[in-house]
């Protein structure tokens, strides 16, 4: 019976295309704007992760707001981190400069900082090498800059060994960075990033000073909020338990933020998208009421040649669940086809997330159930003499 | 087979009552070929549709084969519509989206009869009335008398018990008329129960017995 029924359903939706698709085209509308949208946040929201990832969440960065009655200096910071919770620790200072070079010139965010930078921020050196100790001790006009700044500046990508001006100061190349997708820490909208030692930036730039104004602590394992506990003890500490004179950013708090920053988002869309199926729904409700009074006399005929109320229902119910359900895989299809669209178009590759298929399926009965059983059961409990003689 | 016992049925419309059927008693024996004769608004189809399950006596009782027919539920009466009763309808009441031969399938899909018998049934019923050729027209594609053949085919091949016609020839030219009352004496001459409906006396002569009807009420019955 219900094999029956399912041929009948073909045969009503297929007997009228037109109507049975714009009938359909709510639910098509409702599963495309489901799917993909929860489709481009997640992957949205993957490779936002995969970058705070690569920020290095196990790090702290401190500024030193204020204490400058009792500056830290260069040498005191290995002393902050006798904790065994703490890995390295590098000072950093920043300021803008314009670097050039016989080709071209460019805005620039120079940090000057130490050799342990590169470990906390997890930089990866393409070519030559990091800033080391001597460079920092020796306040050597050295630079390590990162890969679009040496294309874009020097012209090319391998130029370790030769010169480039900051701010008209002569520094040698040392290394150039791996050119990474991340969002940097303090992220300037340039992203070009030269690194020099902390005590050579000293020297280009007046308003710096030997004492510490920020630095970065990579931390063991990944307790993050432990160390800051303790980072916190030991600065409360060395600047006589005044709590203002400095504030600690902890990242994995960044990465919560976001984290449901997108979630919220991903809740939000899916849930306007829900509610744009159940328009669609109320579409396939209002064809289908339409349809039960278009075929009173069909159901009459029916029921006098020995239809019985359930298989009316059956028959009706079916149908709904099958136009909702050609219109999930119709808007199925369209999906994909919108996400590959989106992956040429924007250069990203997101991919059709399975679990949001399987929701916007399990809706699309649902849908077609809720919204068929008031027509099925409308077409089901008509009389059939009153059936007959309908007009 | 069929049995009224004081069967009334009342029509309230607004502050009128109607008494569409007036204590009706007859009874109609397997194998009979009965007409029922009477004007228009005499209570015909009332008597036919209470006859066929598709509405119920407001009054007395309807015995089918020998059981009280208001001891059925719905689902039972459809049924009972099902494999016991074929319908003609003066309108064929063919269902315009399907062709012929899903037409004449219907009632077997209802009945679960099988897919490969239905086939053979709707071959056998079609070819009965000289329409197989025409299997794959819709409704719409045949004419009137044609429309009327596949609906006897389709009443014929539930194989039911008591074949119903109300008014089958009404919509049809003489002519054509006469071929489906000629099919009709045909089914009977194989032992089919035939109650046809007519206002036309003519057509009613062909019945082996008459009853005729006036005002909801019997006023005589003939034997041919
Ligand atoms: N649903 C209904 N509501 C009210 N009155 C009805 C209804 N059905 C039938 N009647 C009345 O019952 C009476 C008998 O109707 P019925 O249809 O049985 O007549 P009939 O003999 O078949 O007539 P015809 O030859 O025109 O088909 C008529 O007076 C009609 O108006
Ligand atoms: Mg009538």
């Amino acid at each position: 019976m219900i094999i029956q029924s399912m041929k009948m359903a073909i045969k009503a939706i297929a007997s009228n295309k037109l109507r049975s698709f714009l009938t359909m085209l709510g639910i098509i509308i409702g599963v495309v704007s489901l799917v993909v949208l929860v489709s481009l946040v997640n992957g949205a929201t993957g490779s936002i992760n995969d970058s705070i990832d690569s920020l290095g969440s196990n790090s702290l960065t401190v500024n030193i707001t204020s204490g400058q009655d009792k500056p830290l200096k260069l040498s005191e910071l290995d002393s902050l981190i006798e904790n065994e919770i703490f890995d390295e620790i590098a000072p950093t200072s920043k300021t803008s400069v314009t670097a050039s070079t016989s080709y071209a010139e460019e805005n620039v965010s120079v940090t000057g900082t130490t050799t342990a930078y590169m470990n906390i921020e997890k930089l990866e050196v393409a070519s030559g090498r990091f800033i080391m100790n001597p460079d920092v001790d020796n306040h050597s006009d050295v630079v390590v800059i990162s890969e679009d700044l040496a294309v874009d500046v020097c012209g090319r990508s391998n130029v370790v060994g030769e010169t480039m001006k900051l701010d008209g100061k002569n520094y040698l190349i040392i290394g150039v960075l791996e050119s990474s997708n991340s969002l940097t820490s303090n992220s300037d909208n340039s992203d070009y990033q030269a690194y020099i030692p902390y005590t050579s930036l000293i020297r280009l730039s007046d308003g710096i000073s030997l004492d510490i104004s920020s630095f970065e602590v990579s931390v063991n394992g990944d307790d993050l909020d432990k160390a800051e506990t303790i980072l916190e003890n030991v600065l409360l500490n060395r600047f006589d338990n005044d709590e203002d004179a400095y504030s600690i950013f902890n990242r994995s708090q960044i990465a919560e933020a976001m984290s449901s920053v997108n979630n919220t988002l991903s809740l939000l869309l899916g849930g306007i998208a829900g509610i744009s199926l159940l328009v669609g729904g109320i579409g396939i409700m209002n064809i289908m009421l339409v349809s039960a009074t278009e075929r009173t006399r069909e159901i009459g005929i029916r029921k006098a040649i020995g239809a019985t109320r359930g298989s009316v229902l059956m028959q009706f119910l079916i149908e709904a669940l099958m136009l909702s359900l050609f219109g999930c895989g119709i808007g199925i299809g369209i999906s994909e086809l919108v996400i590959v669209i989106v992956n040429i178009v924007g250069n990203v590759s997101y991919t059709m997330s399975i679990s949001i298929v399987g929701i916007s399926v399990g809706f699309s009965v649902f849908v077609g159930l809720v919204f068929g059983l008031y027509p099925a059961n409308k077409a089901a409990t008509m009389k059939p003499i009153e059936a007959l003689r309908f007009n | 087979m069929i049995r009224f016992e004081n069967v009334s049925k009342i029509y309230q419309v607004g502050d009128e009552t109607v008494k569409a059927l007036d204590d009706v008693s007859l009874s109609i024996e397997k194998g009979e070929f009965v007409s029922i004769i009477g004007p228009s608004g005499s209570g015909k189809s009332t008597l036919m549709n209470i006859i066929g399950c598709l509405d119920v006596a407001d009054m007395g009782q309807y015995f089918l084969d020998g059981a009280p027919i208001e001891n059925y539920s719905e689902k039972e009466l459809a049924h009972i519509r099902n494999k016991k009763i074929g319908f003609i309808f003066q309108s064929f009441n063919l269902i315009g989206t399907m062709d012929a031969a899903e037409n004449v399938e219907l009632p077997m899909i209802y009945q679960r009869v099988p897919a490969k018998e239905r086939k053979r049934r709707v071959e056998e019923a079609l070819k009965m009335v000289g329409l197989y050729e025409r299997r794959h027209h819709k409704p719409n594609q045949l004419s009137g008398g044609q429309q009327q053949r596949v609906a006897i085919a389709r009443a014929m091949a539930g194989e039911p018990s008591i074949l119903l016609a109300d008014e089958p020839t009404g919509n049809l030219d003489s002519n054509t008329g006469k071929q489906i009352m000629a099919l009709f004496r045909e089914l009977h001459e194989q032992g089919h129960t035939i109650v046809l409906i007519t206002h036309d006396p003519e057509v009613a002569a062909q019945a082996d017995r008459s009853i005729a009807i006036h005002d909801g009420k019997i006023r005589k019955e003939v034997a041919a």
